[in-house]
């Protein structure tokens, strides 16, 4: 018995001393988010930053300069990676549900067969479909009147045709809901698209906040996307302005630097935190296809 | 076909229609234009022109693209089974039973969740050659010195191959081609929760009495690992070196951010290569024609795991 408490204690130090170490880039990030810039980076070449992790004096006005930069529209940003994220998780939830309620209710010759395909498709790397894709959307703009370049349909269009992960996700979850409960609504005179609104989506609430987070986050997080399609520095997202932001003053500013930073990190985290129980769980679903 | 079968065929099409469309109009023509783009001389503004086999020539004697190759095959070899073996070892830890387990759990996994541009504006003031924290904190230990290799090179001295020239320490990061690579492996690790969450899940689904079992036969905690543990969880071991494969492969946004492909195109990877001939140069044919080597390497690493997974990978009753 003393062995085994002798373990978990060697456990608990472990697991301290790596969380610390991953903790401290966090940590590191908002110290130096609050500091004054000659104590980030001194002018003389021989004075090195200060290692202090608690900012003296705390210098709360950095975020202000973040916001109210010229160089970075930090507001007008946020409008524009909201705005995508809305009308993407909108449309990859709504469309994402619909196709998992086909794959995991109605069986019809070949499902298994489209299901697999589907599966498959995850494996094929953005880079292989990124010009093609960049080149139909060039036409389309080129040969019907709707615009696409130089907008932010491009960002956002493609989650209206469901994606195959988050199909997968909720097929996982339908299928743990009872076929009896379709029977039972088909048999008294409910018709397929009922059945599907005013049955199955509520009760895959928990699923599709899944699938409504995660295509957040990916929207949130996505770098390559807007680089390609985004020119025009008002259209930007965060995760392109903070970039430019760092390539224009970033060598120097980096208090200022590591405040936007932390704005960009800050929705995230939260929520993470609203929402903890329902992620984990959305990702360990991901596992278990293997 | 019966009128009912058909019937369900049709209901089935119309709920799976928006992924059907999706996937002719996302995956199968964009595919299908690549792989024809790959063998045009194609820049967008005017159509493309049919020149045959003419941008895989071209990539076939292209230094770049073999550098761009070799910096991705350092990286993923960096990376992926250092990732996968503390990923590991993490959830092991997180999943023994102690207080404090969420907690500990939520610090680990948070990092995997900040968006790639943050990380990269994090690291590169850590790694800051003259400011950062890692190198600041190094100095004031007095971790000062040159790294000279001395019997390193007595020993490429004696084969004939040029000496290493010396390392100043604590080394310059993501300045020095030397050890940029090393640093975004480095940190790559940061961003570890995810997989070890699916890990963790693996974990919990492995039944208690085999570990009671194991234990009454005598098998010590190390024994335990190997013999029930391990087998257990290499289906989970299998998807996530799989999905790092595919991946590790495809990473772009991170070393673009945080050093451009520098310095000296030390950390130049495949898909920045690709990302600059297709929007920078203009030259769409041959960024396909790299997409398709791209998506062959991916399927073909992909598919060496799945021939070996079989003499590895348990599947319990399946």
């Amino acid at each position: 018995m003393k062995d085994r408490r002798l373990n978990l204690l060697l456990v608990h130090l472990a697991l301290l001393l790596i969380s610390a170490g991953f903790a401290l880039p966090f940590l590191w990030m908002v110290s130096t988010s609050l500091k004054p810039l000659d104590a980030v980076a001194p002018t003389t070449l021989e004075g090195h930053s200060s290692l202090s992790l608690i900012p003296d004096p705390v210098v709360w006005t950095n975020y202000l300069d973040v916001i109210h930069n010229r160089r970075m529209d930090f507001p007008l940003y946020t409008r524009n990676t909201l705005l995508i994220a809305v009308l993407a998780v909108i449309g990859n939830t709504l469309t994402s549900a619909l196709c998992a309620y086909g794959f995991a209710k109605i069986r019809f010759k070949g499902r298994g067969l489209l299901f697999a395909v589907m599966l498959a498709t995850m494996m094929i790397p953005f880079p292989v479909v990124m010009v093609s894709i960049f080149s139909i959307f060039r036409w389309i703009g080129d040969h019907t009147p709707l615009q696409m370049l130089g907008t932010f349909r491009p960002l956002w269009l493609p989650a209206w045709f469901g994606s195959a992960f988050s199909i997968f996700l909720l097929r996982q979850f339908f299928l743990t809901l009872p076929d009896e409960l379709c029977e039972a609504a088909r048999i008294d005179g409910c018709s397929e698209a009922g059945i599907f609104f005013r049955i199955m989506l509520p009760l895959a609430r928990p699923a599709l906040a899944v699938v409504a987070l995660f295509t957040f986050m990916g929207v949130w997080n996505d770098f390559l996307g807007p680089l390609v399609y985004l020119q025009r520095p008002e259209q930007f997202t965060l995760a392109l302005g903070l970039h430019t932001f760092q390539s224009q003053h970033g060598g120097t500013q980096w208090n200022l630097l590591m405040a936007a930073s932390v704005l960009v990190i800050l929705p995230v985290i939260v929520l993470f935190f609203l929402t903890q129980r329902t992620f984990i769980q959305g990702i360990a679903t991901t596992g278990m296809k293997g | 076909m019966t009128s009912r079968d058909r019937a369900q065929l049709m209901k089935g099409l119309a709920f799976t229609s928006p992924w059907l469309i999706g996937f002719l109009g996302l995956t199968i023509i964009p595919c299908a234009l690549s792989l024809y783009y790959s063998f045009c001389d194609y820049s967008v503004l005017e159509p493309p022109v049919w020149i045959g086999l003419e941008n895989y020539r071209e990539l076939l004697i292209d230094p770049e693209f073999y550098r761009t190759l070799r910096n991705t095959a350092y990286y993923a070899l960096l990376t992926i089974p250092a990732g996968l073996m503390v990923s590991l070892g993490l959830a092991l830890l997180l999943n023994a039973p102690i207080k404090g387990q969420a907690i500990y759990r939520t610090v680990i996994f948070l990092p995997s969740l900040v968006p790639a541009v943050a990380t990269a504006m994090v690291w590169m003031w850590l790694f800051n050659a003259r400011l950062g924290l890692i190198n600041t904190a190094l100095r004031t230990i007095g971790l000062e010195t040159e790294l000279r290799f001395t019997l390193v090179n007595r020993i490429l001295e004696a084969l004939n191959i040029a000496p290493l020239r010396p390392l100043p320490f604590p080394p310059a990061w993501l300045s020095d081609p030397r050890t940029a690579m090393l640093a975004l492996a480095l940190m790559s690790l940061w961003g570890v929760g995810h997989t070890v969450v699916i890990y963790l899940a693996g974990l919990q689904d492995i039944p208690r009495d085999l570990y009671e079992a194991a234990e009454i036969d005598g098998a010590g905690p190390v024994r335990r690992l190997f013999n029930v543990t391990l087998p257990m969880l290499s289906p989970v071991i299998f998807f996530n070196l799989v999905m790092a494969i595919i991946g590790t492969l495809q990473v772009f946004a991170i070393p673009f951010i945080m050093t451009g492909g520098g310095p000296l195109r030390a950390t130049y990877l495949y898909t920045q290569y690709l990302y600059e001939k297709a929007f920078m140069y203009q030259q769409m044919g041959y960024a396909s024609a790299m997409a398709w080597i791209q998506l062959l390497i991916i399927l073909a690493l992909t598919g060496i795991a799945f021939g070996t997974s079989r003499r590895w990978v348990h599947y319990q009753g399946r």
